[in-house]
C-alpha cells in the first residue's frame, strides 16, 4: 500500500553557479493511501519540482522522500523501483509516444518493469480499458489519433506499471471543456476501481477542487495552505493575493459577503452556492 | 543536465568587443586561427593565451562559462592528447618506455591548441547575436549569390537553427525524463542495447521538430515573410572607427605570430 | 460601421478529406469590434481563422478582407500586412533570438526603412508592455510574455486586424489574463479589430460579439449577453456557459427573477443581492 512521507525537502537548481535558484524549500507533507490530492499553484511555484522528487527523477538537495517506507534516494534498486511504484504522467503527455502501435506505447512500461508477455498483455488491456481507449485502436499509429485520444493513451501508458501512486501534472492543458470535463472523469473512474492514490497538479483550482480530498497549494516554492477545499478556499482573499485563480462560485460569494449578504461556509462550487442562496432566499420569506 | 550545455550560446552584454561588426569578428576569428595555427613555439603559444586572456577580459565572458563550452569535446582533446603521446618519435622518459619527451610536448601543444581554437571562436559566439552573426555571414557571402549560391536562405536557416536550439534542448530533456518516469533506462546495457534506447527519446523529438517547422513556416507567411527579396534591416551593419582600430590589431597579432614563426620561437 | 472581412458562402475541404470542415460560412466583421469565435474542438473555428489572412483559400465562396479576394495572389502581401495572425503555440512563432529582433521580423520582410523599423518596434514592444525586455532572449520568457512579443510582432506591421487563433491555450490563468488584456486594450484604444478563437468562455465576455460555431456552421452570432443567456442551447452543443449565468440560469429555475445576461461577477453579485432584499 502506497504512502508518500516527504521530509525537510528542498531542492537548488544549479547550484554554485551564477543561475542558482531554490526550487523547493523544506517541504514535509505525507500522502496517505488512497487519497486524491489537487496540488495547484502558478508557475514557477515549485510544484513540478515537487513531483519529480517523488518518484526520484530529480534528487534531492536535501531532505527525504519515502515511499512505502522506503528512502527512494537510499540506493539504486530504491529509484529503479519506485519509478514503478509511483507513476508520473507529464504535461503534454501525447509528446511522448513514440512506438509504431498504440498497443506497443502502453507496452512500454511493463516492459521495462521485465514483465511476461502474458502480464504484459493483461496489463496493457486493462489500463487502456480505465482511459476508455477501445482495443479497436490498438494496431493503429499514436499519431494517427486525435489530441484526446493520445493523451488518454499517453496516461494508459503509465497506468500499465499499475503505480500505487498516480501523478498526473495538468493532465487537462489545452483541451477544450468537453476533454477536459471527459478527461477528469477518467481520473475519478481510475481511481474508484483501482483505489490508486491520485495526486492532480494544476494551475487552475476549478477543475479539481471538486473533485479533491485535498488542496496544497505551493507558493514560492513552499506549502502555503494544505487541507481540505473547504479549509483552503475559507480563504479566498489569500489566495488571490498569490496569484491564483479562484473558482468563480468562490468569487460570486465574496462579492455577496462585500453587499451584505451572508453567506456562510466555504464556498467553492456552484452547487453549494446554489444551495446557500435557496437557503437565505427561504429565511427571508418566512421572516416576511 | 542538458541544459547546463553553453555551445555557441550567446551572452548579451555591452562591451567594445560586443559592438564591433560582426564582420569585423568574423575576420578576426580568421586571422586568429591562422595565427593559432602558425604558433610553433612556446613563445608564441604564450602570446596567444596572453591575447585570448585579453580579450576574454575585454568583453566579460568569465573564464568559467568559456571553459564549460570545452566539456562536449573533453573526450576529442583526450584522445587527441593520448595519440600524440604514444605515437611521437623522440627519446623516451625513460629506459624502456614508448612514452617520449617529444611526445608529451606535442600532446601538451596540440590540446592547447585545440582548446584555444574552441575557446577563441566562441568568443565569437558568446559576443555576437546569431542575427547579426547571420546577418555578417550573408553580406560577406553576398558575391557567391551571383553563382547562385542560396545565401539569404542558408543564413536564415542557420539563424532558425539557432533559435531552436534551446526549445528543443528543454524538449529534449522533457522527454528524457517522461520516457524514465515509464522506466526507461538509458545508463545500462552494451553499445546496440544503449543505442535502442535512445528511440524513445528521438522519435517524439522528430515528431515535434517537424510539427515545429510546420507550424513556424505558417507563422512566418503571416508575417509577410517571402524570401530575401526586397528584405530590409532594423540593425544596419555598419563599420565604425573602433572596427578599423580591431583589424589593425588584428593583423598586428598576424605578424607577431609570423616574425616568431620566423625566429622559431 | 464598415466591415473590413466580409466572408460569402465560404466552404473548405482539406485536401484527402472526404468532408467539409466549413460548409457555408456567412459572416461580416466591423472595422473595430472585438470579436469571439467559440467552439469546441473541430467546430472548424481554427479552420475559419486560416481562411482570413489566406494561409487557406476557399473550396468554395470568397473570403475579403478590405475588398481584396483572399484567392488573389497579387494581393497576398496585402492581406497578411492589413489581417495579423497570432497563434497557439508562442514557440513556434518566435523566430529571432532576440525580442527585438523577432519584432523587426514582419516590417524587415515588407521592407520598411530601418529608421522606422526601429520606431514600430519600441512602439510596439511599449503597447503590449515588453519593452523592458527587448533584448532578452525570448525562451526565457514566460508564456503570457511570449504571447505578448508575438502579439507585438503582428503590431509592428500596422495591421487593421489581428486574428488570434486560441492564443491562451497553453497559458496559464496569469498568462491569460496577460494576452485578453493586452488584446482588449489594443481594440478599445487603437481600434484595431480583434478576432479571438477559444474555447474558454470567460475570455468572450469583454467582446462586442460572440460567434459559436459547431460542425464548420456558425450556430449562433450574438452579443456574450445574448448568446449566453441560451443556457440549454448552449450545454446541447456541448459548451459550457460562464458560471455567473450557470448559477443564475439555476436560479431562475427555483423560481427567481434574475437576467441572464449579468456576466461579470460583480454584476451577478448585484443582481443576486438585490432579489434577496
Amino acid at each position: 500500500m502506497s504512502e508518500i512521507k516527504v521530509s525537510g525537502l528542498s531542492h537548488v537548481y544549479s547550484a554554485d553557479t551564477p543561475f542558482e535558484k531554490i526550487a523547493i524549500k523544506d517541504v514535509n507533507v505525507e500522502i496517505p493511501h488512497g487519497q486524491l490530492v489537487g496540488l495547484i499553484g502558478h508557475t514557477g511555484s515549485g510544484k513540478s519540482t515537487f513531483i519529480q522528487h517523488l518518484n526520484g527523477l530529480l534528487v534531492p538537495t536535501s531532505g527525504t522522500v519515502l515511499v512505502d517506507s522506503v528512502n527512494i534516494n537510499g540506493d539504486k534498486t530504491a529509484t529503479r523501483d519506485v519509478r514503478f511504484k509511483v507513476g508520473l504522467v507529464f504535461q503534454y503527455p501525447e509528446y511522448q509516444l513514440f512506438e509504431e502501435t498504440v498497443y506497443a506505447d502502453i507496452a512500454f512500461g511493463p516492459k521495462n518493469m521485465k514483465l511476461t508477455e502474458t502480464e504484459i498483455d493483461e496489463r496493457v488491456r486493462e489500463a487502456a480499458a480505465l482511459v476508455g481507449v477501445g482495443e479497436e485502436l490498438f494496431e493503429r499509429s499514436p499519431l494517427e489519433l486525435s489530441g484526446g485520444q493520445k493523451r488518454r493513451v499517453a496516461i494508459a501508458g503509465v497506468i500499465a506499471m499499475r503505480p500505487g501512486v498516480l501523478i498526473l501534472d495538468e493532465p487537462t492543458a489545452g483541451l477544450d471543456p468537453a476533454g477536459c470535463k471527459r478527461i477528469l472523469e477518467t481520473i475519478c473512474d481510475y481511481r474508484e476501481k483501482t483505489g490508486s492514490t491520485v495526486v492532480i497538479v494544476s494551475h487552475s483550482m476549478d477543475d479539481v477542487a471538486r473533485i479533491a480530498d485535498r488542496l496544497i497549494v505551493f507558493n514560492h516554492g513552499r506549502i502555503r495552505f494544505d487541507g481540505t477545499p473547504e479549509e483552503v478556499f475559507s480563504n479566498p482573499k489569500e489566495l488571490s493575493d498569490i496569484g491564483l485563480s479562484v473558482p468563480a462560485p468562490t468569487q460570486i460569494a465574496a462579492a455577496l459577503r462585500e453587499l451584505g449578504v451572508r453567506i456562510e461556509g466555504s464556498i467553492y462550487t456552484n452547487e453549494q452556492l446554489l444551495a446557500a442562496l435557496l437557503k437565505l432566499k427561504k429565511e427571508d420569506e418566512r421572516n416576511a | 543536465m542538458l541544459k547546463d550545455i553553453t555551445l555557441g550560446q550567446y551572452f548579451p552584454g555591452d562591451t567594445v568587443v560586443h559592438r564591433l561588426d560582426p564582420r569585423t569578428k568574423l575576420l578576426l576569428v580568421v586571422i586568429y586561427i591562422v595565427g593559432l595555427f602558425n604558433s610553433t613555439g612556446w613563445a608564441s603559444y604564450a602570446f596567444v593565451i596572453l591575447v585570448t586572456a585579453l580579450s576574454m577580459a575585454i568583453s566579460k565572458i568569465k573564464p568559467k562559462s568559456a571553459l564549460k563550452g570545452l566539456k562536449p569535446l573533453i573526450i576529442i582533446i583526450i584522445l587527441t592528447a593520448v595519440l600524440n603521446i604514444f605515437y611521437t618519435d623522440g627519446t623516451p622518459i625513460a629506459e624502456g618506455w614508448i612514452v617520449t619527451w617529444e611526445g608529451i610536448e606535442r600532446a601538451v601543444m596540440m590540446s592547447l591548441r585545440i582548446i584555444l581554437l574552441i575557446v577563441g571562436t566562441f568568443m565569437l559566439t558568446y559576443t555576437t547575436s546569431p542575427i547579426a552573426l547571420t546577418d555578417g555571414l550573408e553580406i560577406m557571402m553576398g558575391p557567391l549569390k551571383k553563382i547562385k549560391i542560396p545565401v539569404h536562405e542558408m543564413s536564415m536557416m542557420m539563424s532558425m537553427a539557432l533559435r531552436f536550439i534551446p526549445t528543443l534542448i528543454e524538449e529534449t530533456d522533457k522527454i528524457m525524463s517522461a520516457q524514465k518516469a515509464r522506466g526507461a533506462d538509458f545508463d545500462s546495457g552494451n553499445l546496440f542495447q544503449r543505442a535502442k534506447a535512445l528511440l524513445p527519446i528521438l522519435v517524439p523529438l522528430f515528431v515535434s521538430a517537424f510539427r515545429r517547422a510546420d507550424e513556424l513556416a505558417v507563422a512566418m507567411e503571416s508575417r509577410c515573410y517571402h524570401g530575401g527579396k526586397g528584405r530590409t534591416r532594423m540593425k544596419q551593419l555598419k563599420m565604425q572607427g573602433i572596427d578599423l582600430w580591431a583589424l589593425v590589431l588584428g593583423a598586428a597579432f598576424l605578424a607577431a605570430i609570423f616574425v616568431m614563426k620566423h625566429f622559431g620561437l | 460601421m464598415s466591415s473590413i472581412i466580409s466572408i460569402k458562402n465560404l466552404h473548405y475541404t482539406y485536401p484527402g478529406d472526404e468532408f467539409e470542415s466549413l460548409c457555408g460560412v456567412d459572416l461580416e466583421i466591423e472595422k473595430g469590434s472585438f470579436v469571439a469565435v467559440l467552439g469546441h474542438n473541430g467546430s472548424g473555428k481554427s479552420t475559419l481563422a486560416k481562411h482570413l489572412n489566406a494561409i487557406l483559400t476557399p473550396t468554395e465562396g470568397e473570403v475579403l478582407v478590405n475588398g481584396m479576394s483572399t484567392g488573389d495572389e497579387d494581393k497576398l502581401l496585402d492581406i497578411r500586412r492589413t489581417v495579423g495572425m497570432v497563434f497557439q503555440n508562442p514557440d513556434n512563432q518566435i523566430v529571432a533570438n532576440v525580442v527585438e529582433d523577432d519584432v523587426a521580423f514582419a516590417p524587415e520582410n515588407l521592407g520598411v526603412e530601418p529608421k522606422e523599423i526601429r520606431k514600430r518596434v519600441d512602439n510596439a514592444l511599449k503597447q503590449v508592455d515588453m519593452y523592458e525586455f527587448r533584448l532578452h532572449a525570448p525562451h526565457l520568457l514566460s508564456g503570457g510574455q511570449k504571447q505578448r512579443v508575438a502579439i507585438a510582432g503582428v503590431i509592428a506591421m500596422e495591421p487593421e486586424v489581428i486574428v488570434l487563433d486560441e492564443p491562451t491555450a497553453m497559458l496559464d490563468p496569469k498568462g491569460r489574463a496577460e494576452v485578453i488584456d493586452t488584446v482588449t486594450k489594443l481594440c478599445r484604444e487603437k481600434g484595431i479589430t480583434v478576432v479571438l478563437i477559444t474555447h474558454h468562455m470567460s475570455e468572450c465576455i469583454g467582446a462586442d460579439r460572440v460567434i459559436v460555431m459547431s460542425s464548420g456552421k456558425v450556430i449562433a452570432d450574438d452579443s456574450p449577453e445574448n448568446v449566453f443567456s441560451q443556457v440549454e442551447f448552449m450545454k446541447s452543443e456541448g459548451l459550457t456557459v460562464p458560471a455567473t449565468t450557470e448559477l443564475m440560469f439555476e436560479l431562475n429555475k427555483n423560481g427567481w427573477h434574475l437576467p441572464l445576461t449579468a456576466l461579470g461577477v460583480n454584476e451577478c453579485a448585484k443582481e443576486i443581492a438585490k432579489e434577496l432584499k
